[in-house]
């Protein structure tokens, strides 16, 4: 199994357990800053060796299914699971907005089995991360009369830090170019693994301590929190082979489609629409779905890519 | 020692609240405020900061009873229906009252 995986287990583990092991937050921050722009600087390089103009309309494509995701999550929310509107509507928004960390475990994936993929998809995280929240505070305020603020709100959703750091890392790495990120390779891409697996052990002690929340909101949540991401992953393969991605690119993407967002959008959302609760997104996000992908979903969606696009390699 | 009676207005809220809070009660006419990272738990269930959601700030201002009775009122309409909220005053004695 994928050491990064047990690392993931051994923090599930632990809090199941109810071990006092902690990750002090400074640690966690500063871990999730350095995969944020590792994550970034990779794609920024190798969007340097290429024109960006023949990419427009794969990016095009990426930003029109991080709307139509939560379109589609909402109502099942809302009329098979009789979630409120606002709950209905903040679920949807963490649905259709992604999770790096997945992404991260889905690129370790692929490069631990020498799979071929493009390299500049971290540009897709940024542009999958925001339209799912836009459009999730759109389902819960159009026709509930109640003004929003969109100044303080855009400033959540653009500036949010993970934004911040996967775009400006974006934008070092396609300035600066490989040559001049050579130096810095030691620590951005050969220190990737080991940050990812510490970073996955808190990801584990969290997830874990969702549980309790799932336990309250009931079956509905745990059922739709499997189930959504494995359609979902279908819809993303077949948009990047629409796209014309490789069969890596559309696993990428299909995990993307497939994860939910735990930062960026419960931040938003706990400002724009306050009658949501909380508890309900972040169990489905981060109890059931986060743990699902990295445990099951990654390893099934490399199975459908290669139903769909024959054996990846 | 001599010392002037002021309100101590305590607010412990989510963290989310953070920036806004802090231009309401400057607004409100605070002349300052202090903010803490705590944890705690309540009615919204244990709120122990291991997740960003969790988070909780405990917001302090200083003032006379005029300004922390609008503020009070402005978080009890504003905020305390959504968001995770407790908030008390005291009466307590600084030495420099200008400042407050």
């Amino acid at each position: 199994m994928d050491p990064i995986v047990l690392f993931f287990l051994l923090g599930v583990l632990a809090r199941l357990l109810k071990s006092d092991l902690r990750l002090p937050e400074a640690l966690y921050e500063g871990l999730s800053i350095y995969l944020l722009l590792a994550i970034g600087l990779k794609g920024g390089v190798e969007l340097a060796t290429r024109p960006l103009v023949p990419l427009l309309p794969q990016m095009a494509g990426v930003i029109a299914l991080g709307c139509v995701l939560p379109l589609l999550a909402f109502p099942v929310l809302r009329y098979l699971g009789r979630l409120k509107r606002a709950d209905a509507a903040s679920i949807a928004a963490h649905y259709g907005s992604v999770s790096m960390v997945t992404f991260a475990v889905a690129l370790n994936f692929l490069a631990d089995r020498a799979i071929a993929h493009e390299q500049y998809l971290p540009l897709f995280v940024v542009l999958l991360e925001v339209p799912g929240i836009v459009v999730g505070i759109l389902l819960a305020r159009v026709g509930q009369g109640a003004a929003l603020r969109w100044g303080a709100l855009a400033h959540e959703v653009f500036l949010g830090r993970s934004v911040v750091l996967l775009t400006g890392g974006l934008l070092i790495g396609w300035i600066a170019g490989p040559e001049a990120l050579a130096p810095q390779s030691k620590l951005f891409f050969d220190l990737f693994k080991g940050v990812l697996a510490l970073f996955m052990l808190e990801m584990g002690l969290v997830a874990a301590s969702r549980l309790r929340d799932l336990r309250a909101s009931g079956p509905f949540l745990a059922a739709f929190g499997i189930v959504v991401p494995c359609v979902f992953a279908v819809i993303g393969l077949g948009a990047g082979r629409l796209i014309g991605l490789s069969p890596g690119g559309a696993m990428l993407l299909a995990t993307l489609a497939a994860s939910a967002s735990y930062i960026a959008a419960p931040a938003a959302m706990r400002i724009a629409v306050p009658e949501a609760n909380p508890s309900l997104s972040i169990a489905a996000a981060l109890g059931v779905t986060f743990p699902f992908n990295v445990l099951f979903g990654i390893p099934l969606y490399h199975r459908m890519a290669q139903m769909l696009f024959g054996p990846l390699g | 020692m001599q010392t002037h009676v002021r309100k101590l207005l305590v607010i412990i809220t989510e963290a989310a609240l953070e920036s806004t809070l802090v231009k309401d009660v400057l607004k409100l006419g605070a002349q300052g405020y202090t903010i803490a990272d705590v944890r705690g738990g309540g009615r919204h269930g244990p709120r122990d900061a291991d997740w960003q959601a969790d988070r909780n700030i405990r917001l302090e201002v200083i003032c006379d009873a005029a300004v922390a009775d609008a503020i009070a009122a402005h978080v009890r309409d504003t905020y305390s229906s959504h968001y995770a909220t407790t908030l008390f005053f005291a009466d307590i004695g600084v030495l420099r009252p200008e400042k407050f």
